[in-house]
């Protein structure tokens, strides 16, 4: 289903009542995807004129006979300014191929629903500007994840390290509420915690780190970001800290970071991900806790 | 099948912080979301929540500036709930951890938001949104609370009696998305939608691709109105290409608007002589689109947003973030060359009508958050109040859901003896499923037999799937989505006309009649966008169609709604909400008084000037 291979025969097969009497419309679809031969994207392509956009999209479905081998489509979008590789790839599905399959919603890098490995780097599908890269764009899902389907990737894996870390605040003795006080915090805290907050769970780090590829116990960049944001936060008691740090210092936690930069690299958010694991390390060694 | 006390639809913040409470008070509770829960909408906000913490302030002063706001369009029982729960609800957010900014003393940080009389809008950086998903989500994995993420919930399951005051909502149809399975999932208490806004009903909004009125859509074709819905607030500082909001921080730090002849037409073309830039939003929005109707726009399309002026020095230190903005997602340099923008839809004032608990007129069914019209924002919603209405009125429909008692709600809903019918509005075309083939108009507001409600409901939602799947050819949903949003943003958008709205309502027509003949294309079951987004494209038909029939029955200029034929507020024949109810297919419009009567005072129109 490239859209170079133009097969105008296409259109005049599903008239044929003779082959496909009995077959359901969807059962015809699902043969005719096999087959290759539903696709008029080319005709559709050639109309477009100026300048355009090739990409190379992974496809895969589990479903779909001739996408179970993973493979690659060509898109040729039309360019306009300012246009991502977002916009791209939801051109490329409205216009060409319905089936084209990612994830994405508030195209604005806060959902962190749209990360794809495009040109052999983790990035943002809404934060990547196409004029940016070197065509023609090579579009691939997230490596080191179970691909679902197309660019979409199986998200549990990474969700269950988010949740090992204890993600939520724990302090049993804050004010009542009703009296309207709040626990103090320094402002110089608030900093200290600030680039740690802004994660969006996008798993780029995680998908680009080698430790994590090799250790599929291992935390990995985003759950001990996660884990620093609530350890060098004051406002949680010294008690708690000494607990999350336990928790960190296990075996597959932050001892595995081999501070290759790679995390830090991919991050959308320049999140510091390869600094605050090494100083978890220090604190953990500054507890006294045997480390791996 | 399954089974809890309290469902909720979305996992936003109204919808997490129901979960929450609904938990708290004992309910077992479960999420059920198209999308997993940090990747909801209200991560996007980026002002504040508004809360009258501090002293010298206090939650009337509150009151009075929403109920200003909104040009007295707003409840105020609701609105004064909201400004008496905020301080609390605000507080209850920092002991789980939010990362509010902070004063040389460590309390949170405060700052003045347009509308306002006290600096009063409570922030985490320019990022509280994101940091509010978060704090509550991390709640969630606290409690234990039972998340469905990347179930799409297509229907609601309601009993079938002839007045929506009796029917019952007794749970949800859901598909997996990943596996496409649809099931069943029964409430023994309630359900709460918390589904978002309907922004993807235009084509130029700040919301995302997900904010598809599914909900709206949902609640109205089980039989509770949507009220108030042709309120929509436009922003006038969105990115062209992609609807990125560019706050209004540019233009509050000095940023100038300019048109294609290097005009500053704010003061020029005397739109707005006193404030010029810094006029309310809607003066604004309607400034640039006369620009550019007028043939003075950029690529007939846009204005200029400059902040060059400002340095460099000063631009870094306070308005980093819209360097990266412009940059990412325009590929502008804000430094080098001014920023192209135009106004984008942002906020639904209105929604499914509730009362003060978060309760539809339809038994056991509520609604939160911004899907939901209680109503606070009337017909202009301030800054900094959509977050604090997430916060108290999810955790009111939390309890209420759960079966606490919050006491009499003083605001009423559905039909009844107070409300008044239009019946003098000619409508261009027949609105609703009327005259189409009830096979093929979905989901319209189905009601079963009075046992196995739910099973009939699945059943229903299996065949619907099936249809869309086995249907050949016909025309694919990004077809009917185009042609819908493209009406909207023509003909009511910021400014409305008589003859527009009724365009608009002709196209939606054809729209809906097209869709009789949707397909999905994609065969596959796995992770099937193209199913999704055609049944959203359903919602999102009957949510624009509300949309455009309360823009054209209410005649009159109040808040972001403005009309040709009548430009000014008319408080004499519109102090009233716009009601529209399905009606089984035939769509009612109503009206019900607005509540101007606070528990101490009463709050008298004045003019709406800052």
């Amino acid at each position: 289903m490239s859209t170079q291979q133009q097969e105008p025969e296409s259109q005049e097969s599903p008239q044929d009542p003779e082959m496909k009497g009995t077959e359901s419309p969807q059962q015809r679809r699902l043969r005719e995807k096999q087959e290759g031969m539903v696709e008029d994207q080319a005709e559709k392509e050639t109309e477009v004129e100026g300048e355009t956009v090739h990409l190379k999209v992974f496809r895969y479905d589990p479903e779909v006979a001739d996408k179970q081998e993973p493979r690659f489509d060509d898109f040729h979008v039309p360019f306009e300014k300012g246009m991502t590789v977002l916009d791209a790839v939801m051109y490329a599905r409205d216009e060409f191929d319905s089936s084209l399959t990612f994830r994405h919603s508030c195209r604005q890098a806060v959902c962190g629903s749209d990360a794809f490995f495009v040109n052999g780097k983790q990035r943002l599908g809404c934060k990547t500007q196409i004029s940016d890269l070197q065509q023609p764009v090579r579009i691939e899902p997230l490596p080191h994840q179970e691909v679902v389907k197309d660019l979409v990737v199986d998200m549990d894996h990474f969700y269950d390290q988010m949740h090992a870390v204890e993600p939520y605040f724990q302090n049993d003795d804050t004010p009542d509420s009703s009296d309207l006080e709040e626990q103090r915090q320094s402002r110089e805290n608030r900093e200290k915690v600030k680039m740690s907050t802004r994660c969006i769970w996008c798993g780029a780090c995680m998908s680009s780190c080698n430790i994590a590829a090799g250790d599929n116990e291992y935390l990995g960049p985003a759950a001990i970001n996660k884990a620093y944001k609530f350890a060098m936060d004051d406002r949680e008691p010294e008690d708690v800290k000494e607990h999350r740090l336990r928790i960190l210092e296990q075996e597959h936690g932050v001892w595995r970071c081999q501070t290759q930069f790679s995390c830090t690299d991919v991050c959308p958010k320049d999140i510091p991900l390869t600094e605050h694991i090494q100083e978890l390390k220090r604190e953990a060694v500054k507890k006294n806790l045997k480390f791996w | 099948m399954y089974e809890h006390d309290v469902i909720v639809v979305g996992a936003g913040g109204a919808g997490l912080r129901a979960a929450i409470a609904a938990n708290e008070a004992g309910a077992d509770t479960a999420i059920v979301s198209k999308l997993h829960p940090v990747r909801s909408h209200t991560g996007a906000a980026e002002g504040g929540i508004n809360a009258a913490l501090q002293e010298g302030d206090d939650w009337e002063l509150h009151a009075y500036d929403t109920m200003k706001g909104s040009d007295y369009l707003a409840d105020a029982p609701a609105v004064e709930t909201l400004a008496q729960d905020a301080p609390e609800d605000t507080i209850t957010l920092e002991h789980w951890g939010m990362p509010f900014s902070r004063e040389d003393d460590g309390r949170v940080s405060q700052r003045p938001f347009g509308g306002l009389s006290y600096p009063r809008t409570t922030y985490a950086g320019a990022e509280t949104g994101h940091h509010l998903l978060h704090t509550m989500y991390e709640q969630v994995v606290k409690r234990g609370i039972q998340v469905y993420d990347e179930w799409y919930v297509m229907n609601l399951a309601t009993t079938d009696e002839d007045d929506p005051n009796d029917r019952q909502c007794e749970g949800v149809v859901a598909y997996d998305v990943q596996s496409g399975t649809v099931e069943g999932f029964k409430a023994n208490q309630s359900v709460i939608l918390a589904t978002g806004g309907p922004g993807q009903a235009f084509d130029h909004t700040t919301n995302a691709v997900s904010c598809t009125g599914d909900g709206h859509a949902m609640a109205y074709r089980a039989g509770a109105p949507l009220e108030d819905m042709e309120f929509i607030q436009f922003h006038p500082t969105s990115l062209p290409s992609t609807g990125v909001l560019i706050s209004e921080g540019v233009r509050g730090e000095g940023g100038i608007l300019y048109n294609n002849e290097g005009e500053r037409f704010m003061f020029e073309h005397g739109y707005a002589n006193n404030s010029g830039e810094l006029a309310s939003r809607d003066v604004v929005a309607r400034a640039e689109l006369t620009e550019v109707n007028e043939g003075r726009g950029i690529e007939d399309e846009y204005v200029h947003l400059d902040m060059r002026h400002l340095g460099e020095e000063r631009i870094m230190d306070r308005l980093e973030n819209i360097l990266h903005l412009a940059e990412d997602f325009e590929g502008v340099d804000g430094l080098i060359e001014p920023m192209p923008v135009k106004p984008g839809q942002h906020y639904a004032m209105g929604g499914i009508e509730v009362d003060e608990n978060g309760q539809t007129c339809v038994n056991g069914l509520y609604a939160a958050g911004e899907c939901a019209c209680v109503s606070v924002h009337g017909g202009n919603r301030l800054g900094g109040n959509a977050l604090p209405e997430l916060i108290v009125f999810g955790k009111r429909a939390g309890r209420h859901a759960a079966g606490e008692d919050l006491g009499e709600p003083e605001i009423r809903t559905g039909y009844g003896d107070d409300v008044e019918d239009e019946d003098d509005t000619e409508l261009p075309v027949a609105p609703g499923a009327a005259g189409l083939d009830s096979s093929d108009a979905v989901a319209d507001g189905g009601v079963a037999a009075e046992t196995g409600t739910l099973e009939r409901a699945v059943e229903r939602e299996r065949e619907r799937v099936d249809r869309l799947m086995e249907r050949d050819e016909g025309v694919q949903h990004a077809e009917i989505r185009a042609k819908l949003q493209k009406a909207m943003t023509d003909y009511v958008n910021v400014f409305r006309t008589e003859d527009g709205i009724k365009k608009a309502l002709k196209i939606i027509r054809e729209c809906r009649e097209e869709y009789q003949n949707v397909y999905v294309d994609d065969p596959s079951r796995t992770f099937n966008t193209d199913l999704q987004h055609t049944i959203e494209t359903r919602n999102l038909i009957d949510v624009a169609e509300t949309i455009a029939l309360g823009a054209l029955v209410r005649n009159e200029f109040r808040g972001a709604h403005w009309r040709q034929e009548n430009q000014i507020r008319d408080d004499e024949n519109w102090l009233k909400h716009t009601l529209v109810s399905w009606d089984d297919g035939a769509p009612d419009i109503f009206y019900r008084p607005v509540i101007l009567e606070g528990q101490d005072k009463t709050y008298e129109p004045k003019v709406r000037s800052y």
